[in-house]
């Protein structure tokens, strides 16, 4: 699970070398996160998911996480290693002012869409991330994420190879077979 | 004050219940519990009973604590409203998270945490507090216990032990490893902790899902002895466990269990046991929820009856976590060998319930004579300003109360606060 975003990742700890420790405004001081996430809240990188909107209280978990060694996907435990807790806020709250990143221009197949909306709410995805998947509190925005992350992040939760923060995704999809998670996935992905 | 009250009344009402006819389901309760046949097609299948599909219903989600603790001008503890001639005050924060408490012979406050890696330390000295952190790199230690000096260690799917470790504060070893024969599921899979008078330790094993037939490793308390060996079980058909202590003079284990989500707002009601046949008591997860509701999905060919009931319900949803039997010489005599319950409160219900301490007072024979309202306040508008997890009685008869949602620790005392404050 470790190796992601290749080139943009290496460009990114390079200039998270040359930032650290940095006294500049949180834009300045997230080139290098975006350089891989996107500067428009829309990720170009395989399975590097998009940020912009995503919930302030979730991505401050997961940067912590990150500094702390509890979630493991480098090069993010190397880029959060010098954060502040007041850094790990200040970039939590900066992220979610970028723009939701926009839906696929491709709409989804129809019986497939029915298909992963049935499945949604049958296992509550919407009571928790909301009707409209834009999340809430510590509870990420999911609608329009790249689906090959969305794909990664349901089976790691569902493996147990992604340590969650807590047990609320494991113990969604603790009935929810591989088939249905390609479904939820390709769902969400393209939900507009 | 009305809302108090009424949640007085509505415990008492529960309890009340109980006694009169321990096991008759209220009336307007029980049509929540009757699905028709699934072949039906105008019927909802079994996940879709009670699937909110209202505005209100869609803020539903679990409440997740923020991994950074309060600052200490952001505690809330002016806002929490204790009895008369009570006080309450902050004892020590900076600690995420903040989980079990247990206290060291020399005074050492351990604290577990369930979603960091860490067990803290709080040192007392000379009315200074001093947090440290003991361990890091665990996995879900929310289960510590106390015992001849050893600190005992439950994780997700291991017991560990650091001996003498209130000598050891400022360099403790590695926890050696004693049991792991355990399942590694993330539902419920974090444990509580005890040590029993039969020298043993018990802890729960949860039910790796919100309902589920579990299998014969899950859903149980176990009881192995201190080197790890002779596990046996002593109790099945619990949910999940995040509270434990035992009759001062009954010497009997006593637990709360939280139940299942997604019924529906007002049941199943989450429950205080009491194990008198170990190894034989079956508490009815999943088949029977709050010992009184046959479980829509799996209650099918089961009764309530054959299962051993609750001896109080604490509120659908509340999430009862912690308890303790009061045995100090601080509190009025009323509260001698009562249980307070941290209801740590509910997220699967619109109006919230919980975010408060509760006293439940016993009979002689062990059973619950009424159960009211203690510690209130963490519940505010609908919002949690703290969550009550656990509490543990310190030697001059004050508690101490976790919050995890603020990563601090609460002292209360009666009497005069001057008077405390020295203590």
């Amino acid at each position: 699970m470790g190796r992601v975003g290749g080139s943009c990742a290496i460009a990114a700890m390079l200039a998270a070398g040359a930032l650290f420790p940095a006294s500049a405004a949180p834009p300045e001081r997230l080139e290098p996160c975006l350089a891989c996430h996107g500067t428009e809240g829309q990720s170009e990188t395989p399975e590097v998911p998009s940020l912009g909107a995503q919930r302030s209280p979730y991505t401050l978990i997961q940067l912590f996480m990150f500094r702390e060694g509890l979630r493991v996907a480098e090069p993010m435990t190397a880029l959060a290693k010098e954060f502040s807790d007041q850094d790990l806020q200040s970039t939590a709250d900066f992220i979610a002012t970028l723009p939701p990143p926009s839906p696929p221009a491709d709409p989804g197949e129809a019986a497939r869409m029915e298909q992963g909306r049935a499945l949604a709410e049958q296992h509550r995805c919407n009571v928790c991330h909301r009707a409209d998947f834009s999340g809430q509190d510590s509870v990420p925005r999911l609608a329009d994420q790249r689906e090959d992350y969305l794909l990664k992040t349901l089976r790691e939760y569902k493996s147990g190879a992604r340590h969650a923060y807590d047990a609320t995704m494991a113990e969604v999809l603790q009935p929810v077979g591989d088939a249905q998670i390609v479904e939820l996935a390709y769902y969400l992905a393209h939900t507009r | 004050m009305t809302s108090i009250l009424s949640r007085s009344r509505t415990l008492l009402f529960a309890v009340a219940g109980l006694l009169a006819a321990p096991w008759a389901v209220p009336a307007q309760q029980a049509p929540t519990a009757q699905p028709a046949p699934a072949a039906q097609p105008q019927t909802p299948p079994p996940w879709a009973q009670g699937r909110p599909d209202t505005e209100g219903a869609a803020k539903l989600a679990p409440v997740v604590p923020p991994p950074i603790a309060a600052a200490a001008d952001k505690l809330p503890v002016s806002q929490l409203k204790v009895p008369k001639n009570f006080n309450i005050e902050v004892y020590a924060g900076g600690m995420a998270n903040a989980r079990s408490l247990r206290i060291g012979e020399k005074g050492t406050v351990f604290v577990s945490t369930r979603l960091l890696d860490k067990i803290y330390a709080v040192v007392d000295k000379d009315g200074k507090r001093e947090v440290k952190t003991l361990v890091s790199g665990l996995y879900r230690p929310n289960g510590i216990a106390l015992h001849d000096g050893t600190l005992y260690i439950a994780e997700l799917n291991k017991v560990s032990k650091i001996d003498n470790v209130e000598a050891r504060l400022d360099n403790p070893p590695k926890p050696i490893l004693i049991y792991d024969d355990l399942p590694s599921d993330e539902p419920h899979g974090w444990k509580f902790l005890t040590v029993g008078p039969d020298n043993k330790l018990y802890f729960n094993v949860g039910a790796p899902c919100n309902v589920c037939v579990p299998s014969s490793a899950h859903a149980q308390i176990r009881r192995i002895n201190l080197d790890g060996s002779g596990a046996e079980v002593v109790a099945r058909g619990t949910r999940q466990i995040v509270g434990m202590d035992w009759h001062p003079v009954l010497k009997q284990l006593y637990f709360t269990e939280n139940q299942r989500d997604w019924l529906s707002e007002d049941l199943p009601q989450d429950k205080l046991n009491r194990l008198t046949h170990p190894g034989q008591d079956n508490f009815g997860f999943p088949y029977c929820g709050g010992g009184n509701v046959p479980d829509p999905q799996f209650g099918w060919g089961h009764s309530c009856d054959e299962f051993t009931k609750p001896i109080a319900l604490l509120g659908p949803h509340s999430a009862p976590l912690g308890m303790r039997f009061y045995t100090g010489n601080m509190f009025p005599r009323e509260y001698h060998n009562a249980i307070f319950i941290a209801r740590h409160g509910s997220w699967n219900k619109t109006t919230k319930i919980g975010g408060d301490i509760v006293v439940a007072k016993l009979n002689a024979d062990g059973t619950v004579k009424s159960i009211e309202p203690f510690i209130t306040g963490f519940l505010v508008n609908n919002n949690y300003i703290g969550r009550p997890v656990d509490i543990e009685l310190m030697k001059d008869g004050s508690i101490l109360i976790s919050d995890d949602w603020n990563g601090a620790v609460y002292r209360v005392t009666y009497g005069s606060p001057r008077v405390s404050m020295r203590r």
